[in-house]
């Protein structure tokens, strides 16, 4: 039994809560002692929409496991596993296999993601009512990493997806506007003479995504929203009515283009890092409704990948173990938002993004997974290591903010800033 | 100044003391004995991942004039075609005493990354690094212009176009730099698909055509070259339109003024982005420009790795 005692939930009220058998039993006054939280805010346990884990196939830059530590670390009770593996997560028999080395690591609930298309290659559907079906119950799909961009497949997978209620996510690309694009459109790439990925090359795959999704009645997810334009379509969207939901990184919220002026591959990552310009109509978009969730896009890569030249490394940086904090800065500490938006940035609306029934609330009788947040400690990046990768592109800053405890499942995951691996 | 990156790396003053500094060693390169000591004993790598013959030369002499030691590492011939990586190759070199790695490579950041990823501790000198700098060619160009249109010592005043592929050069990006700092006026024009997103902000004036440049009476005429290998993919490319829009022609050679200097960074096509003629022209100050590389080389390869200026 765990009981958390003068927590601040996200609605303001201090409470006590008890925890017995996995459950929330009790939220109240309770006279009984437990972990003192004074000052500390209790919040449904957050949920990533988007992480990569690297398992099976590239167990040296990420496995279930230790992307599961670092989720508990940045306080996640629930991650969706992209489904870019080697296999690729486009057959039940991989899907199950990831579902079930995250039940085997116990810190966090592993929700597969199914490929929209065999081999994400874009050609031919996966087997999606087969993945729906499976034990892991696949809700979402995404060939992320790559864009759906064939028109045609893209308007199959929603009409397949709305058949059980699912969504398809997009990663907004189109490819042919991106052929060999290293970062941001703009003077900064023209100077440091790289190719440029242009805005329109995300906007316009929203704009058709959004309509086909009109069209079939189907849900849509956009992963990773970066432009202002992007934003714009979206609130077009939601304006007309079209199931569409948005999500945007904690590194495009924060980060610039400029810092692509050091060549350090930490920095890049597809989508690219943008303007700030772009990162103030993220938060604005974030701030009315038009985008929905964070996301981490963690996105492990081991070493080498990293310690070579710009346009051979990999695309992608780390974000489990930061996330909560630099959302604090931005949302919290920047004085834009409050805690009951944190919380449905971070937890509730992801939750039933994915379908995910146990995560997103807090009330008596359900699920026990809870985060607590402490908004007055400092975190900097050599705290950040739970990932078997260390491409953290925060390398020099502090966050004020950093996660607690985290409760998965009624069992603490983390206590004390210090992950618990379970049994 | 440890590395030679960007013209980033320099400032106003620094730049005009590396020209003062090659103007003086130039005057070496006159003499029967056209060597000093000053590198004698150290050891002067040319890393090249690209084909290059001039510039390489053009380094590999101006090593041999301050008495270091070279050695041409063709890396496109060698280990790298195996698959090493920079940061092995560049590690072996500097086991093998390199003191300093000349590096020509296909991919922008190559160079930046060997001096400051922590891969290495010698002074890296960027003699080309995909299509973002190649800063001794600019800094030669620099010194050309000053020998022809001033006595100062910097390029205030002065008045250079910068004519043609501007997207994939990276000749035109360490000039428009360089020659602003020094206070020229640079101007840029070029077809609308080869003129790169916000260049402007690099310090250029950006013209939609040669004839409406020209009309501005340069003082100096600087044509890139056309790297057809790539032109060719461009479906909107043909030789014919690019003559007629972009090229120095014998009617343009006609509005240029009797003193406007013509530069071209060479390997040049002749008939292609400058005709035979303008080729020709006693204006053109293209074999000066390759002298000058000479010069301009040796003041650098001093400059990083004896730490001292030479005047």
């Amino acid at each position: 039994m765990i009981i958390l005692k003068n927590l601040t939930l996200s609605d303001g009220s201090v409470q006590d809560i008890r925890i017995d058998a996995g459950q929330i039993v009790e939220i109240g006054r309770i006279a009984d002692s437990g972990t003192d939280c004074t000052d500390l805010i209790g919040l449904a346990g957050f949920v990533d929409p988007h992480t990569h884990l690297r398992e099976p196939g590239f167990e040296a830059s990420e496995t279930v496991l230790s992307g599961s530590r670092a989720a508990a670390a940045g306080g996640y009770t629930a991650i969706c596993a992209m489904a870019n593996t080697e296999p690729v997560a486009d057959n039940s028999l991989v899907i199950e296999r990831v579902y079930d080395l995250g039940m085997e690591a116990g810190l966090c609930f592993v929700q597969p993601i199914g490929a929209v298309t065999k081999g994400l290659k874009g050609l031919e559907l996966a087997n999606i009512q087969d993945m729906s079906s499976s034990r892991a119950k696949v809700a979402m799909f995404s060939d992320d990493g790559m864009c759906v961009h064939d028109e045609n497949l893209m308007r199959q997978a929603l009409v397949e997806v709305k058949k059980f209620g699912g969504v398809v996510a997009q990663h907004a690309q189109d490819p042919s506007l991106t052929v060999g694009a290293q970062m941001n459109q703009g003077a900064v790439a023209t100077e440091l003479g790289l190719t440029g990925w242009p805005a329109i090359a995300e906007e316009q795959i929203i704009a058709r995504d959004a309509q086909l999704a009109q069209e079939t009645g189907a849900r849509l997810h956009i992963c990773h929203l970066t432009t202002g334009g992007g934003v714009e379509v979206v609130r077009w969207a939601k304006a007309k009515g079209i199931q569409i939901t948005a999500e945007v990184t904690p590194h495009h919220l924060l980060l610039t283009e400029d810092l692509v002026r050091s060549y350090d591959p930490v920095y890049k990552v597809n989508p690219p890092l943008r303007t700030a310009d772009d990162n103030k109509a993220l938060l604005a978009g974030l701030m009315d409704g038009t985008i929905d969730m964070l996301g981490t896009d963690h996105a492990p890569h081991s070493g080498e990948k990293k310690d070579c030249e710009w346009e051979n490394a990999a695309f992608g940086m780390l974000g489990l173990e930061s996330a909560a904090s630099i959302l604090h800065q931005v949302l919290i500490q920047s004085g834009a938002g409050d805690w009951k938006l944190f919380e449905e940035i971070i937890s509730k609306r992801p939750a039933k993004l994915a379908g995910l029934d146990n995560h997103g609330l807090i009330k008596v009788g359900v699920q026990a997974n809870i985060t607590v947040f402490n908004p007055h400690e400092r975190i900097g990046v050599a705290e950040m290591n739970q990932s078997k990768s260390s491409n953290n592109p925060y390398l020099g800053l502090e966050f004020v903010g950093r996660v607690q405890h985290t409760i998965y499942q009624g069992q603490f995951t983390m206590i004390d800033q210090s992950v618990r691996d379970q049994k | 100044m440890k590395h030679l990156i960007s013209i980033r790396d320099l400032t106003r003053d620094s730049a005009v003391a590396l020209l003062d500094s090659a103007q003086q060693l130039s005057q070496v390169n006159q003499r029967t004995v056209k060597s000093l000591p000053a590198l004698r004993g150290k050891t002067v790598v040319n890393l090249f991942y690209e084909n290059s013959t001039r510039t390489r030369i053009s380094f590999e002499i101006a090593a041999k004039r301050l008495s270091a030691d070279v050695i041409n590492f063709d890396a496109q011939a060698s280990s790298a075609s195996k698959g090493e990586s920079l940061k092995d190759t560049a590690q072996t070199l500097e086991a093998l005493g390199a003191a300093a790695i000349i590096v020509r490579h296909p991919m922008s950041g190559a160079a930046h990354a060997l001096a400051n990823r922590g891969w290495v501790s010698a002074s890296i000198i960027n003699a080309g690094d995909g299509r973002h700098e190649h800063p001794t060619q600019a800094l030669l160009d620099a010194l050309t212009i000053r020998q022809l249109k001033l006595s100062g010592s910097d390029l205030t005043g002065v008045k250079v176009l910068i004519v043609g592929d501007l997207e994939h050069s990276r000749v035109a990006r360490s000039n428009i730099l360089l020659l602003s700092l020094l206070g020229a006026a640079v101007s840029v024009a070029g077809p609308a698909e080869l003129v790169p997103e916000g260049i402007a902000a690099m310090g250029a004036k950006v013209y939609k055509s040669f004839d409406e440049a020209l009309a501005e009476q340069p003082d100096v005429v600087m044509m890139l070259r056309v790297q057809l290998e790539r032109m060719l993919k461009n479906e909107a490319f043909t030789t014919r339109d690019y003559v007629k829009n972009w090229s120095l022609d014998q009617t343009r050679l006609g509005q240029l003024g009797k003193e406007t200097v013509i530069m071209h960074p060479g390997p040049i096509n002749r008939g292609l982005e400058i005709s035979n003629q303008a080729a020709n022209d006693p204006r053109s100050a293209v074999l000066r420009q390759v002298e000058n590389g000479l010069a301009v080389r040796m003041a650098v390869l001093h400059r990083v790795l004896s730490g001292e200026v030479t005047n």
